[in-house]
């Protein structure tokens, strides 16, 4: 057993830093927050460039994956740097789907140009009466013509907007929570029928929810087997889950470090604040937080694919409690810790803490997390 | 020991709850029942209301225009407003800067602010913090020097609420710069409108206005609108500051968002069952109204202490720690209870009159911002590393 990185791993890791420090400072990253599309296509034509689009494409379509350790190097610099561009949403989730449910055809059609920056491919499947569920999943598909036909309204897509392509879950059969008969379609969003409500979500990103009303598909729209998609779905969101976990880690690590930094310069009462002891005691929790965090983050790289089902739910939704308690409890602290300058806008701790909010929110929150963990215990 | 209400208390709950029914306005009831963005109007307007009932001072003596209730009535006041969804009333006026003048300020002064902060035509801030002077007051460096009949003041304040409606200012000031530190301040009444005063908004984390800078530079402030004596401001500023926090524990509002946040799980689904028939919900939900239902009790001790004239102590620390984690919690709960519809973030949508397209509940609309924003309560008010600290002093001995 041993937690070293290969030479490559560590020269990916360096590289990725490196690119994220130079490029996407906090000012970069105000100014892309405030653009119309709130994220770059610049610094995602140099993502695809360092070959990060790729990381979950295989090689024969032009990526390098399976590569969980790249994968989680690379979020976890990204959380650091606070990245708002749509890689968890396309480069993970979507190419996770796309290869696990996509013909030979959909898979050539669809991966070299996700991998190189082409396309920006979203899964489309949360929606309002879910909540955490991966099952619950109203919308419907029926056949219609040659192909099917849509109806259906999807929740706080995230990234939705940025989307040459969304991969619309619907039920081609059985009742609203159903295992069976959840089925994944590739709607393009121009498609009449399709509207999106657009939004800024709390920590900058954007989403949508997506509206489906009788919308047209040609028959090859169908991913994979029809009503077979729940696997494929849960395999790619537990990817998500691990990814996540990594991004946090990045986003923890930086927050606690603003705080040290910030404690250590600001003076009140004649000298900095780090040398009260309640902070220091509070910094000491936070530290152990972030560690607990990081290994975790660890594990769920290393289980992330694993064929082993049971494992691989019970690990990433501890390593997901884990790390969901630790945006909580380091996010609330780094801003209370900051006294005033906390709850301002202009600092990044705030962003941070936003960041961690919205993680601990997404792909199930601790509590969906800690009932899984109990479910497949039993 | 009894800790029900007397007939007579009760009789005067009533008389409130039906003055509420008729005369708080419905457009105002529903910006904060729905936790929506208030806007300044609201608050005047219900000052004004109150005012004419003859209940703009709550908690004020019947010889400054008060009610002259007693603290278990104030309590009971507030109760009801809070559960009624009425605006907050300003505690800057009515809590600081009134119970200041009514007992160092003198006559002229009394006459000329009092009457104008119930009647609701002068908004009130409080001008204590700098950026160099926040935790550690006493280092403020603003500064005030006479100059014949008028003082020029020169400095800067930060994060004052609401300063962008403000009239007046009540300023902590260095009038003298040789004393120790707690010894050279004096409390300063300033007009907005003095040439000098700059407004400068902060944007908070939730996207919000409502704190500002405030920046002095040669403001010429008549010696008249000096409080008490010169150089005794931090007494004056010690005897507010146990006011504000008696008053912060929020029992009230803490009540109201209870409710709130048990429609919201009783209208929101979890594997398709009602999220308040959630074991882990629920449990989360019990255990924040039993916490609160705790310090409604300490809260109440601590009045009863007050009403036999006893005063404040430092339990007010106790009240202010406890009273933030329980609003934190309660918003950080309905975060949760919404799901994922909690990320939209729509601020917009927050204000009285939206009229775009909703997305999701109605009610999840408000709850990462109002979680967001709520961050500053354990940080206001003397944060509460600040109040355990005084707690392990005062009360401890320590
Ligand atoms: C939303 C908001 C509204 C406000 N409105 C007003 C207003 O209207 N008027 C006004 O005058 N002020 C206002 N304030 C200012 C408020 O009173 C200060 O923010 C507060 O006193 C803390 O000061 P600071 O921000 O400088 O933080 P700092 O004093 O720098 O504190 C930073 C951190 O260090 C901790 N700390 C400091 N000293 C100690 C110690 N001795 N032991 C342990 N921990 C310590 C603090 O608890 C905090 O966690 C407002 C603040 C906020 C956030």
């Amino acid at each position: 057993m041993h937690f070293n990185l290969t030479e490559e791993q560590r020269a990916l890791a360096d590289t990725v830093q490196r690119f994220l420090a130079q490029q996407y400072g906090f000012e970069a990253r105000r100014k892309i927050l405030r653009s119309p599309e709130g994220w770059s296509r610049e610094i995602w034509g140099k993502l695809a460039e360092l070959g990060l689009l790729g990381l979950q494409v295989p090689p024969e379509h032009g990526g390098m994956a399976p590569a969980a350790i790249e994968t989680m190097l690379t979020l976890e610099a990204m959380g650091r740097a606070l990245l708002v561009e749509p890689y968890l949403a396309s480069a993970v989730l979507g190419s996770a789907l796309v290869g696990a449910l996509g013909s030979p055809a959909q898979r050539e059609a669809l991966l070299p140009a996700m991998a190189e920056g082409r396309r920006i491919v979203v899964p489309a499947h949360g929606e309002a009466g879910a909540r955490h569920d991966l099952s619950r999943v109203a919308t419907v598909a029926r056949r219609g013509g040659a192909g099917w036909v849509l109806s259906g309204r999807k929740a706080v897509v995230v990234h939705a907007p940025a989307a040459d392509l969304l991969l619309v879950s619907a039920r081609t059969s059985g009742a609203v929570d159903d295992q069976q008969g959840i089925s994944v379609f590739a709607v393009p969003p121009g498609s009449p029928g399709v509207r999106l409500i657009p939004y800024p979500l709390i920590d900058g990103q954007r989403g949508a929810d997506v509206v489906l009303t009788e919308v047209s598909l040609p028959a090859d729209a169908l991913l994979g087997a029809e009503g077979a998609a729940l696997t494929a779905l849960e395999a790619a969101w537990d990817l998500g889950v691990a990814a996540l976990c990594a991004e946090a880690v990045g986003v923890l690590q930086a927050t606690l470090d603003a705080t040290t930094e910030y404690t250590r310069t600001r003076k009140q009462f004649g000298g900095p604040i780090a040398r009260f002891q309640a902070l220091q005691h509070r910094m000491a929790d936070m530290l152990m937080s972030v560690e607990q965090a990081r290994s975790m983050s660890y594990l769920a790289a290393m289980v992330a694919t694993s064929d082993d089902l049971r494992e691989r739910r019970r690990k990433l939704s501890a390593a997901k409690v884990v790390v969901g308690q630790a945006c909580r409890f380091v996010g609330q602290q780094a801003v209370q810790l900051h006294g005033g300058m906390g709850v301002t806008d202009e600092l990044a701790v705030s962003h941070g803490f936003k960041r961690l909010m919205a993680i601990e929110a997404s792909l199930g929150d601790t509590e969906h997390h800690l009932e899984r963990f109990i479910t497949e215990s039993r | 020991m009894d800790l029900s209400f007397t007939p007579e208390e009760q009789a005067f709950r009533e008389e409130v709850r039906r003055f509420l029914e008729q005369r708080l306005p419905a457009s105002l009831r529903r910006h904060v029942l729905e936790g929506l963005h208030a806007p300044a109007a609201d608050t005047v307007e219900w000052q004004r209301l109150l005012h004419r009932q003859g209940w703009g001072g709550p908690s004020w003596p019947t010889e400054h225009g008060g009610t002259g209730w007693d603290p278990v009535r104030q309590y009971i006041f507030e109760e009801e407003c809070a559960a009624a969804g009425a605006p907050r009333l300003l505690p800057f006026g009515l809590k600081m800067v009134g119970p200041v003048i009514m007992r160092f300020g003198n006559e002229a002064q009394r006459r000329r602010f009092l009457p104008r902060i119930l009647s609701g035509e002068d908004w009130w801030c409080q001008g204590y913090s700098e950026p160099e002077a926040g935790s550690d007051l006493a280092s403020l460096r603003t500064r005030a020097d006479r100059q014949g009949d008028h003082y020029l003041v020169n400095g800067q304040k930060t994060w004052i609420t609401l300063a962008q409606h403000a009239d007046w200012i009540f300023c902590l000031v260095r009038t003298d710069h040789a004393a120790r530190p707690q010894a050279g301040i004096s409390f300063l009444l300033i007009d907005m409108k003095t040439p000098g005063v700059t407004v400068r908004p902060i944007v908070m984390l939730d996207g919000g206005h409502e704190i500002n800078e405030v920046w002095f530079e040669d403001v010429a402030v008549p010696v008249e609108n000096l409080v008490g004596e010169e150089n005794k401001g931090w007494t004056y500023a010690k005897f507010l500051l146990g006011h504000e926090r008696a008053n912060i524990a929020g029992i009230g509002s803490s009540k109201r968002e209870l409710e709130r946040l048990k429609r919201i799980a009783a209208a929101e689904l979890k594997h398709g069952r009602s999220l308040a028939e959630d074991p882990f919900f629920a449990a989360r939900l019990a255990q924040v109204e039993i916490d609160l239902m705790a310090l409604e009790i300490t809260n109440l001790r601590v009045l009863s202490a007050e009403a036999e004239q006893r005063t404040p102590g430092p339990e007010a620390s106790l009240l202010k720690i406890k009273g933030s984690e329980i609003q934190q919690a309660l918003a950080e709960l309905m975060m949760q209870a919404v799901g994922p519809y909690a990320l939209p973030f729509r601020v917009e949508a927050l204000d009285g009159g939206f009229q775009g397209e909703p997305v999701g509940p109605a009610h999840a609309a408000p709850l990462a911002a109002t979680y967001c924003n709520l961050r500053k309560t354990t940080i206001y008010g003397g944060s509460n590393e600040i109040q355990k600290n005084i707690i392990a002093q005062l009360i401890l001995g320590l």
